[in-house]
């Protein structure tokens, strides 16, 4: 048998990663080249392919790729785009995190009113799902021209609109994580005399960790689009998702500018995404590995 | 009476009073336990003897009757954290190291971060697992994070030891090892302990008295005392113990039999 060659986790990863775009870029010139060959039928067929493979709706990937290294103006300046996209992220980034931690905070705070109140559950969980289905489309311009009228910068507004997105899955695995103690771990407690918040900071918070960081990695990822969305539906005069309204109105003269700049979002995303898997490994700790 | 470690008078308890599923888990139950026994409460399932050991911590409140410990009402026992607990499951928690789950009821009795390690390290001595302190539960076997449970239970030295089924998810190797351990540390410490098993052997190997449960409503149906002295590995084997064990399984027929 052959010995598995050894290579070192963050060397893995960054192949991985690799591997993965290869395939992506792989399978977007192989669907490209397919389509080009049948005139946008999928092969042996009359039956039309879902997306035509013309330069306009699939620009080739390695002009996508080369769009985040050529120039781009912005305002005075000239930069690579990818320069250029990273500078609207930090924007973007800044709305994001304010508006993740406004969102975990109410999050957390309902799932423990929740918790403490078998009233409060099911007077409020209900209205918890309906809010996602409100269409943030609608909400945005509604919380900025509150926060306009109240004198509050843009930026606290989209911030706002983040954490409407990211209170969600906060709350509700953080309350299931909240009530995962078995009944005998909550006797124990009861046994030492411990009060009920004794028993949130001591069983039932620890506890919740596990069933909270997965949801805080969906939350992350949502903050950013939450700041995206409402970047656009306010006409922000910078961020990501200023970058992206503008190349999809010139869309039909340079389509791999507004593929870059999803490519940009993708990463910003990813980002958060990362950086909230380190603060877990951090928190969670290792637990050991099972007994043999 | 007065220095009774638990004396149990007239206790009744009712499940989900005046609802349709309304259910009498044990009824006019009276027992006095002196400090320093060990006793057994055995029986079907269903005869409330997990009921009946939660009602002496004060995890649950009795209908009527009333339940006294060291002289205090349960409830007052349990503020005063008079007695340790350990359940079938040793219920360790997975985030905290083995020693950190011993020094749990010390943390939160305020014990200093020094007073506490030292009586964890006496507690893994007792419990010999000295080397384990710094492991994770999931790091140790069934057996093992069962001890763990008894030394978080002893490690506040409480007068009241109350366990329900604690072996009863181990293998009947562990098991026997475990039921030896327990009896050295009972000697060792002194404490008085409330065992709920369904398992004969059990029973009659560690007790002083054998309290057999009926169902529906449970009840006490009677007691065999157990005469056996100080055990060691050699009891299993005495005739003496055999007897014992009959007698506590006639007992146990009888309740059966609805005699």
């Amino acid at each position: 048998m052959p010995q598995s060659v050894h290579v070192s986790k963050p060397l893995r990863m960054v192949l991985t990663t690799l591997v993965a775009i290869g395939l992506v870029v792989l399978l977007w010139e192989g669907y490209k080249w397919v389509g080009q060959q049948t005139g946008d039928q999928i092969p042996g067929t009359d039956i039309d392919l879902l997306v035509t493979t013309d330069d306009l709706t699939m620009p080739h990937a390695k002009d996508i790729l080369g769009e985040l290294v050529s120039d781009i103006r912005d305002g005075r300046n000239t930069l690579p785009m990818s320069l250029y996209l990273l500078k609207k992220a930090w924007f973007t980034l800044q709305e994001a995190a304010i508006g993740f931690f406004l969102g975990l905070v109410v999050g957390l705070t309902l799932a423990v009113l929740m918790l403490r109140w078998r009233v409060v559950e099911r007077g409020l969980l209900p209205w918890i799902n309906v809010s996602q289905t409100i269409p943030l489309i609608a909400l945005a311009p509604i919380i900025v021209t509150w926060g306009r009228l109240n004198d509050m910068p843009d930026l606290f507004s989209i911030s706002l609109i983040a954490a409407y997105l990211t209170f969600f899955p906060v709350a509700v695995s953080a309350l299931r994580g909240l009530q995962s103690p078995d009944a005998a771990d909550v006797e124990l407690m009861r046994s030492y005399a411990a009060s009920w918040r004794t028993t949130l900071f001591k069983l039932r918070l620890p506890a919740a960790r596990a069933y909270l960081f997965p949801a805080l990695k969906i939350a992350a990822t949502l903050s950013v689009v939450g700041a995206i969305v409402g970047e656009i539906s306010i006409g922000t005069k910078t961020g990501l998702g200023r970058a992206i309204l503008e190349f999809a109105q010139r869309y039909a003269v340079f389509p791999e500018r507004l593929y870059a700049s999803v490519i940009g979002a993708a990463f910003l995303g990813l980002s958060v995404f990362g950086l909230i898997t380190l603060v877990e490994r951090m928190f969670v700790g290792r637990t050991g590995e099972a007994a043999t | 009476m007065n220095g009774a470690a638990v004396e149990v008078m007239g206790v009744e308890k009712v499940f989900g009073r005046g609802s349709e599923e309304e259910v009498t888990a044990l009824s006019g139950v009276d027992l006095t336990i002196a400090p320093g026994e060990f006793v057994t409460l055995i029986g079907p399932s269903g005869c409330g003897k997990s009921t009946f050991l939660r009602l002496i911590g004060n995890l649950l409140e009795p209908t009527a009757g009333s339940v006294e410990v060291f002289g205090k009402s349960a409830h007052q026992a349990r503020m005063d954290q008079d007695y340790g607990m350990v359940f079938q499951h040793a219920g360790l928690f997975d985030w905290r190291r083995v020693a950190a789950n011993i020094e749990l009821p010390l943390e939160l009795r305020g014990w200093s971060k020094a007073d506490r390690s030292d009586r964890s390290k006496e507690m893994l001595d007792l419990v010999k697992l000295p080397d384990f302190g710094g492991h994770y539960p999931r790091q140790l076997s069934g057996g093992m994070q069962q001890r763990v449970a008894i030394a978080r239970a002893l490690s506040f030295e409480p007068r009241l030891l109350l366990m329900d089924e604690p072996f009863g998810a181990l293998d009947e190797m562990t098991r026997e090892h475990m039921q030896g351990e327990l009896l050295r540390i009972w000697h060792e410490t002194g404490t008085t302990v409330v065992f709920v098993t369904h398992s004969i052997s059990e029973s009659a190997f560690l007790s002083n008295r054998v309290v057999v449960l009926s169902p529906r409503p449970g009840r006490i149906h009677s007691i065999v005392e157990i005469g056996l002295g100080e055990r060691s590995e050699d009891t299993r084997e005495d005739p003496r113990f055999f007897e014992a064990s009959t007698e506590v399984r006639e007992a146990l027929r009888a309740v059966e039999d609805g005699s």
